[in-house]
């Protein structure tokens, strides 16, 4: 008896802990001033607000051995781009998709925060920016913190000399250490411009900008009157090819097209993820009622046991990491209901032993023992529809939903099973007294001791 | 007892939700909304303070065929084709720049590809349950096969969609209900679910066949007291389950309130069938097949 009730305290200890670390907010909202947590909940864009794209690849001139090169090259370009607009966790992946029979490449681009649409798909879809800053007067002597806190802007000025005055890009090979180079010739108007920019600025650093970032900082050796410039940041071939077709062609490498686009407003995403963690709490709470009112004891055990369930699957959540959307915690409010359905088997079968004649202790294990079976069949078919759902997902919400249904299904057989039995064997009294049958017996009409 | 001896009861009020399901769904249908189509959806609400909402139609908004529709005090929902994200700005602008609380938009193909998706999963859970059933049940072939078990729940698992998707369809007759791919979604949840409900009902009189092995019941009276045994806890599960999809209906976000409404509909279909119909077809197929003990 005190071996159970021991593991039941433990029990107990550790679904505290559990909760404790699920309960930490910290960290979920990218404006929380307070220290960001490791493990933070993942909002989706449907409740933290910003912008879902999905973009089709035009893939067809490309031999199928390498689309997913050229796809993957597609989404490092991309994602350079989306970084420029300063975007907190931006996300690129390439997906597969298409009707039956066809195959379609596609990109997913979401921008957490970006709600113009226009803006972001333009920046996406753009030409790469190049450009050539000189370093502010005095920048150069900054103190390591000081450059850690500096924005490029803090530190470079624009020369005016840009992409716009590119006549060609080429590779070329350095001629001592053979590394790629891209060779960048003017026209006549960037030429003098060069010219003007090397003159005046012998000796100090010039920044070549790329899509806003720098990727190299040349010092000025002399003036340069020939018109051409070569950038030898530490290329590889391949990245130092792609910069030379971007820069002339200004294209990315596979041609793409906006095939959706979803965007949330800021104020409709907090009002959601508001209503969403209200419609949890109110869920959990009339469930919670209802089990006290009609099963007592075993009521409350399984009260605590749904709690167990709740905080064991937040914090998977996090440690997953699961990226909640409304249709994901509507998905989790289901659970809760459908959780207690094996403490609810389970309970019901504990009645009919007792009715049996048995006594208490006995009935509880014969309780959960003959649920047992009942439990797996019935939670199987749920988890069958989950995978199914979660395979053959059209969207990223039904995506999202599945996840979060077939791991909640998952999750309550463990709880229901270990959590009620290591509870109700600990707080099951011996006797046979009418108030300890009142109290493990359930409904509104007192039932007969025998029948 | 009493519902397997009143089965005939039960039974027309299942066949007349469902004809009147059946006729909602051929004379009116369901509206497919831009998950499956492709379109656009914008929302948008004006400052109280500094703005108020004009006076806009599809015409003067130059998006034919859109439908305009006002929300709350101060705002609209616009549904039009897809617009690209120049039109979308466009279209900002001659609303006079309001906040934006949502844009939608679905390329055509996506949609297609979407509605074939919905169908394969409907599909495959449909086969899944079917397989599923008869492994569950393959020892179990006295009085009734086990691939009569599967079938009567399949009738179950019809006749839950129908009712779902019928009421659906009158909402979408009245209230210009759009089901999405959340919809679907939902139907599936609910034959997972329902399957549950059922398989727990025919797992008890499974356990029973196998507690008389010497056939002394009859078999309606042993499917009678499966029920009654399994009754308090079929209606239970079912009563926690719709409490948790109210709540979620009456406080949770907009974007799932159709979710939670397409599953309360399904799940209280699906408790009333597998207490009322599964369990009383199980008798009936019995007799039809001559059985009589």
């Amino acid at each position: 008896m005190w071996k159970q009730r021991i593991s039941a305290l433990l029990l107990l200890v550790i679904a505290f802990g559990i909760g404790y670390f699920a309960y930490d907010k910290a960290g979920t909202n990218a404006s929380d001033s307070v220290t960001p947590s490791r493990f933070p909940y993942r909002l989706g864009l449907d409740l933290s607000g910003g912008t879902h794209l999905v973009f089709r690849a035009d893939t067809a001139s490309l031999p199928e051995s390498e689309v997913s090169e050229a796809m993957q090259s597609l989404a490092q370009a991309v994602e350079r781009r989306v970084n420029v607009l300063g975007v907190s966790e931006p996300l690129v992946q390439v997906e597969e998709g298409g009707t039956v029979g066809t195959t379609e490449h596609r990109l997913i681009v979401e921008l957490p925060g970006i709600t113009d649409v226009k803006q972001a798909v333009d920046a996406i879809g753009k030409t790469p920016t190049l450009d050539f800053r000189l370093m502010k007067p005095g920048s150069e002597n900054l103190t390591p913190e000081e450059q850690e806190k500096a924005t490029f802007d803090d530190v470079f000025v624009t020369t005016g000399l840009t992409g716009r005055y590119l006549k060609r890009a080429t590779l070329q090979f350095n001629p001592t250490t053979y590394a790629p180079e891209v060779g960048l010739q003017w026209n006549d108007e960037g030429a003098k411009l060069f010219a003007q920019i090397t003159r005046d600025n012998v000796g100090k650093p010039l920044a070549i900008f790329l899509d806003g970032a720098p990727i190299s900082i040349p010092r000025i050796q002399t003036e340069i009157t020939s018109g051409e410039a070569v950038i030898n940041g530490t290329f590889k071939v391949e990245e130092a090819k792609a910069l030379v077709r971007d820069l002339n062609y200004g294209a990315l490498p596979v041609p793409v097209s906006l095939a959706s686009t979803q965007t949330v407003g800021a104020t409709l995403g907090q009002g959601a993820l508001n209503a969403s963690v209200h419609a949890g709490l109110i869920a959990f709470i009339a469930v919670a009622i209802f089990l006290i009112i009609w099963y007592r004891v075993p009521g409350l055990v399984a009260t605590i046991a749904l709690a167990i369930y709740v905080a064991l699957n937040l914090a998977l959540f996090k440690l997953v990491p699961v990226t909640l959307t409304a249709a994901g915690i509507a998905g989790f409010v289901l659970t809760l209901g459908m959780a207690v359905d094996a403490n609810i088997l389970i309970f019901e079968r504990m009645k009919e032993e007792i009715a049996r004649g048995k006594k208490l202790p006995e009935a509880i294990k014969e309780g959960f023992h003959r649920a047992w079976l009942s439990i797996r069949d019935s939670n199987l078919s749920s988890i069958i529809t989950a995978i199914i759902l979660y395979y053959f997902a059209s969207t990223p919400i039904v995506k999202g939903f599945a996840l979060v249904f077939g791991l909640g299904v998952v999750v309550s057989m463990f709880t229901a099973i270990t959590a009620s039995r290591t509870l109700l064997i600990a707080v099951a009294p011996r006797g046979e007294r009418a108030l300890s049958r009142f109290l493990f017996g359930s409904g509104f009409i007192p039932k007969k001791s025998s029948r | 007892m009493f519902i397997v001896r009143n089965r005939a009861v039960f039974y027309s009020i299942s066949g007349i939700l469902c004809v009147a399901a059946l006729v909602a769904l051929f004379a009116w249908g369901l509206k497919p909304g831009i998950d499956f189509t492709g379109g656009s959806i914008v929302e948008v609400a004006y400052d109280n303070a500094s703005s108020t909402r004009p006076v806009v139609t599809a015409e003067s908004l130059g998006l034919e065929g859109a439908s305009i529709r006002e929300t709350g005090s101060n705002g609209f929902i616009i549904r039009a084709k897809e617009l690209t994200p120049e039109e979308h700005n466009t279209l900002l602008a001659e609303l006079g720049n309001p906040v934006e609380k949502r844009f939608d938009s679905v390329g055509p193909i996506l949609g297609k590809e979407a509605l074939q998706k919905s169908w394969m999963s409907i599909g495959l859970v449909l086969l899944a349950i079917v397989l599923f059933i008869t492994f569950v049940f393959r020892r179990v072939s006295r009085p009734v096969s086990s691939w009569k078990y599967g079938l009567i729940a399949i009738v179950g698992l019809a006749h839950n969609i129908l009712i779902a998707a019928g009421a659906f369809a009158l909402f979408g007759h009245l209230f210009g209900f759009e089901i999405d791919t959340l919809f679907v979604t939902a139907l599936l949840v609910i034959l997972g679910f329902s399957i549950h409900d059922t398989i727990v009902v025919f797992d008890r009189v499974r356990e029973n066949l196998r507690d008389d092995s010497k056939g002394r019941k009859a078999f309606d009276e042993l499917v009678g007291e499966s029920v009654r045994a399994t009754f308090v806890r079929s209606v239970n599960t079912s009563l926690t389950t719709l409490l948790a999809i109210v709540v979620l209906y009456l406080v949770g976000p907009e974007a799932t309130k159709h979710f939670s409404l397409a599953l309360a509909i399904g799940i209280a279909a699906g408790t009333y069938s597998s207490i009322f119909l599964c369990s009383p077809l199980l008798v009936s197929a019995f007799k039809w097949q001559g059985g009589n003990k």
